[in-house]
């Protein structure tokens, strides 16, 4: 039964990465000329040149002398292989510049969404069962300051504090000497001590979010009578409130997680600029700016194609967690 | 029934000892308008083998009176003063009052020495764990059995509770279970640990009459199985009178008058008892105000009425399953008449009352209103501008006084919106009004108070008024007065009768029931699974019924008589539909 589900779930995604594909082609498709013409531009500009046999070749590979429909079959053919095409900006294929990007706007996700879980959880429990206690009334107004501060404005405050205090190099993910080195385990302790001020940046809105939504939840379980039957029975009140409120209050907690992943990752562009992230959302505004088209597309490909798994997988963590859901 | 297979046994030797003793308990709740005293200097006494019936109306303090003895009354409650004194099998007592709630003494109790069910069996136990993970909690917390143990004792419970396939049954959800199979596995939850106490919180209101009569018939005969003492509160006379030994009538917190059964209905002394017993006896018999039956002309027809629900699945939206909530029902209501539907949950009333406003489209059949103008229309058949003139002659009034009235409009905007979605001006519609609040019985100074002013009577009133605003000629109520305290059910129902008098009104009243529709209609259309399986006029229908689920559904209902008890001797009908 719950195979099945997946297996239709799965099914259900392929109309959407399909539209996904479309859009993301349409970007790509949207300044005047073909790219080849822009190409060709820049080099000039630049000084460069380039020989009528290159550029021919490069016409043939993307199928820009064919129509629309053929040119989008062999862009996603292209993409599916790989390919992702060309970047005038940085001057080498799009794949290049993007997976190391992708791999680490995806850390930086992730880390910032376990974060977010790991403070929310416990916190959204404790507000709710002490309603309208100091502590409460404490991580109310800590989680309203989140919410209303840009992060962009956190960043440079946690930026001055992570200077003066730690003497740390801010900015990047990486300190200079390791910028360009090899992955090694130093390279990793590196990026660790440089991940946690962009984690707790773009975590924090969403954590001050989180953790209003799991105290409503919680506070609507909480008086419900299966509670009393439970207390009744001689549950003890810890485990009573893990096992029953809390496992009831997780759904909509976790349904989140679809809307989660792409909030983490577009919320991060801004902060990405200020502490000069390696990440995709600086690029894809500074590709958008001067229309590397290739580049703009594929990065709304992927950010997209991360949305919609990111919303699989709340999905089926839901089907799993609450045996209501039909599977129909 | 199996009450006398041989398994009768009496594990203490004096079955009629105290085994709860309740003294001078009061509860208070410390809110910000100052003290509630939800529960004031109450005493009484469980005995084992016996029934102690704790009888009141909503507010009474008797559900609060039941949390404290296991001492989870819901914040801010506390338990301010009193002993209860359980007297355990091997004859320690101990004062669970003088216990912290938190302690684990007093965790010792609950579930284990005195269990407790509750109202809702659909809220009550937790939608996302198994049944069986449900009972065999109570064995994981009060007793050393190893996983194999529990899961006989799992499976032996759910045998005893009358489940069938017990071991298909422990693996399922509750939402896979009906109203009567849920309560039926909150009682096995409850025996787990064979309790010297069940406290029974109004187990049976939620529940079809039928199945009532059914999980009634399981505590008597578990009770004369396991020999203990049974503490059941309810607010229904008819219950009270079936199954109590001892009965104790509270009144705002506290005990108004306690006694045997037999005392309490036949010599009762305290004024409020005498109008709980008066009550539901007046509901044992027709309304004496009510004037005889006279056949007008008809005014309402209803023919082949049919609604189908469909549910489609899959890719191409397939239909998969269809439901018929009603099947062809065919009535004619006449002129001034009263005509009762009644079903239990699931037979389609509710969907044919629906269906006569359009709220539901019906998916055959013909509505045919004959209105002032003469000649008859098909209400099935009118578009938006002709169903205006409908709402203004036929109106409905809900079941539910609390959700029914929209909580940001005052009384008056209330009562005057079908008025003004008729054209009255406001001056017009503030006088009428008033007259209509005069009618309903509540003062004229109530109009600018928005609803949560109200208690739900006086809701139901303002609903009422709302129902009459444009001078109706039919009002369809759907379970009108089934969310209120039995007082004031009969208050309702005294006013409906005299409005009735007073304006030439046609009822189609909808209940589950019967008492109620006796007392207040002419005739009565019993449903069952979609089907009108029986209509004729009241008195015939209720004292020789023809259809068998007629018989069922009238024997099933409680008598408010101790001396002539008859949910034992009821009238079964053998259904397919096996679960209850």
């Amino acid at each position: 039964m719950l195979m099945r589900y997946v297996i239709k779930r799965l099914l259900y995604m392929v109309p959407t990465l399909l539209l996904i594909s479309l859009v993301s082609f349409a970007i790509v498709q949207l300044p005047p000329g073909d790219f080849l013409d822009s190409y060709i531009a820049t080099l000039e500009a630049g000084g460069g040149d380039i020989s009528a046999r290159e550029v021919e070749l490069l016409r043939q590979r993307y199928a820009l002398d064919g129509n629309v429909v053929t040119q989008y079959f062999v862009w996603i053919g292209n993409v599916l292989q790989g390919d992702f095409g060309w970047s005038f900006q940085y001057q080498r294929p799009v794949s290049d510049v993007l997976w190391g990007r992708v791999g680490l706007t995806f850390l930086i996700s992730l880390a910032s969404m376990i974060f977010v879980y790991m403070v929310a959880f416990p916190i959204g429990i404790y507000s709710a069962v002490r309603k309208y206690s100091l502590g409460d009334y404490t991580f109310t107004f800590l989680g309203f300051l989140g919410l209303a501060i840009p992060n962009f404005l956190l960043a440079l405050v946690l930026m001055y504090v992570s200077l003066t205090v730690f003497g740390q190099s801010v900015g990047g993910l990486f300190s200079p000497e390791f910028q360009d080195a090899p992955w090694s385990w130093a390279k990793l302790v590196d990026l660790l001590a440089h991940l946690w001020i962009p984690v707790i940046i773009i975590g924090t809105a969403s954590t001050a979010g989180l953790i209003r939504v799991m105290r409503a939840n919680l506070l609507d379980e909480l008086n419900k009578p299966y509670v009393e039957t439970a207390r009744a029975k001689g549950l003890s009140e810890g485990r009573l409130l893990l096992r029953y409120p809390v496992r009831l209050a997780l759904n909509p907690f976790v349904s989140q997680v679809g809307w989660e992943l792409p909030a983490l990752i577009s919320g991060a562009a801004i902060t990405s600029i200020v502490l000069n992230l390696p990440t995709t959302g600086p690029v894809l505004l500074t590709a958008l700016k001067s229309q590397d088209m290739y580049l703009a597309g594929s990065f709304i490909l992927i950010l997209s194609v991360l949305t919609v798994i990111g919303t699989l997988i709340s999905d089926l963590l839901l089907a799993w967690l609450d045996p209501r859901i039909s599977y129909e | 029934m199996t009450a006398m297979d041989g398994t009768l046994q009496d594990k203490s030797p004096n079955a009629a000892d105290p085994v709860l003793e309740v003294r001078g308990l009061s509860t208070h709740f410390a809110l910000r308008q100052g003290v509630l005293k939800a529960v004031e200097n109450i005493s009484f006494t469980v005995k084992r083998g016996k029934t102690l019936c704790i009888v009141g109306e909503s507010g009474s303090g008797k559900s609060v009176a039941a949390r404290s003895i296991l001492q989870i009354v819901p914040s801010p409650g506390k338990i301010v003063s009193g002993q209860m004194v359980l007297h355990r099998r091997r004859g320690s007592t101990i004062d669970l009052a003088a216990l912290d709630p938190r302690s684990a003494k007093m965790r010792a109790v609950r579930g284990a020495r005195i269990s407790m069910i509750f109202q809702e069996p659909m809220s009550s136990l937790s939608p996302v764990h198994k049944i069986g993970f449900q009972i065999e909690e109570s064995l994981v917390l009060h007793t050393n059995l190893d996983k194999p143990a529990r899961r006989k004792r799992v499976l032996e419970l759910l045998r005893q509770v009358e489940i069938s396939e017990p071991e298909a049954a422990a693996d399922r959800y509750p939402f896979e279970y009906s109203g009567g199979m849920r309560q039926r596995a909150m009682i096995a939850m409850a025996l787990a640990c064979e309790p010297d106490v069940l406290i029974a919180d109004e187990p049976t209101t939620a529940l079809d009459v039928t199945t009532q009569a059914e999980i009634l018939d399981l505590i008597a005969r578990l009770q004369a199985d396991h020999g203990m003492g049974v503490m059941f509160i309810t607010h229904d006379m008819g219950v009270v009178a079936e199954i109590a030994d001892e009965v104790c009538v509270m009144f705002r917190g506290k005990v108004v008058e306690q006694g045997p059964v037999d005392n309490i209905f036949h010599a009762p002394e305290h004024p409020y008892t005498r109008m709980l017993i008066g009550t539901a006896r007046k509901l044992e018999a027709r309304a004496e105000a009510k004037p005889p039956f006279r056949a007008g002309a008809s005014i309402l027809m209803v023919e082949g009425l049919t609604k189908t629900f469909e549910k489609r699945t899959g890719f191409i939206r397939k239909t998969t399953v269809r439901t018929e909530a009603v099947k062809s029902a065919s009535f004619t209501l006449r002129d001034g008449e009263t005509l009762g539907i009644v079903g239990e949950s699931g037979s389609g009333k509710t969907t044919l009352g629906q269906m006569i406003l359009r709220t539901v489209e019906p998916t055959a059949g013909k509505v045919l209103y004959h209105g002032r103008a003469g000649g008859a229309v098909d209400v099935t058949a009118l578009n938006r501008e002709g169903m205006r003139d409908i709402y203004g002659d036929i109106r409905m009034v809900f079941q539910d006084p609390h959700n029914s009235l929209n909580p940001r409009m005052t009384v008056e905007q209330i009562i005057a919106e079908p008025l003004r979605n008729s054209g009255w001006s406001s001056s017009d519609s503030h006088a009428r009004v008033k007259e209509l609040l005069d009618l309903v019985g509540l003062p004229a100074q109530v109009m600018e108070r928005y609803p949560h002013a109200f208690s739900g009577g006086q809701r139901q009133r303002i609903g009422i008024a709302r129902a009459l605003a444009p001078e109706p000629r039919i009002i369809v109520a759907d379970e009108a007065t089934s969310a209120l305290d039995v007082s004031l059910r009969a208050q309702v129902l005294e006013l409906l009768l005299s409005i009735q008098k007073r304006m030439s009104l046609s009822f189609l009243f909808i209940s589950h029931d019967i008492s109620v529709i006796r007392y207040f209609c002419d005739r009565v259309a019993v449903m069952r699974q979609g089907e009108i399986v029986e209509i004729g006029e009241v008195d015939q229908v209720c004292t020789t019924p023809q259809h068998g689920y007629t018989k069922a559904l009238l024997s099933a209902v409680p008598h408010p008589n101790p001396r002539a008890r008859r949910l034992a001797t009821r009238h079964r009908y053998k259904t397919e539909r096996t679960e209850t």
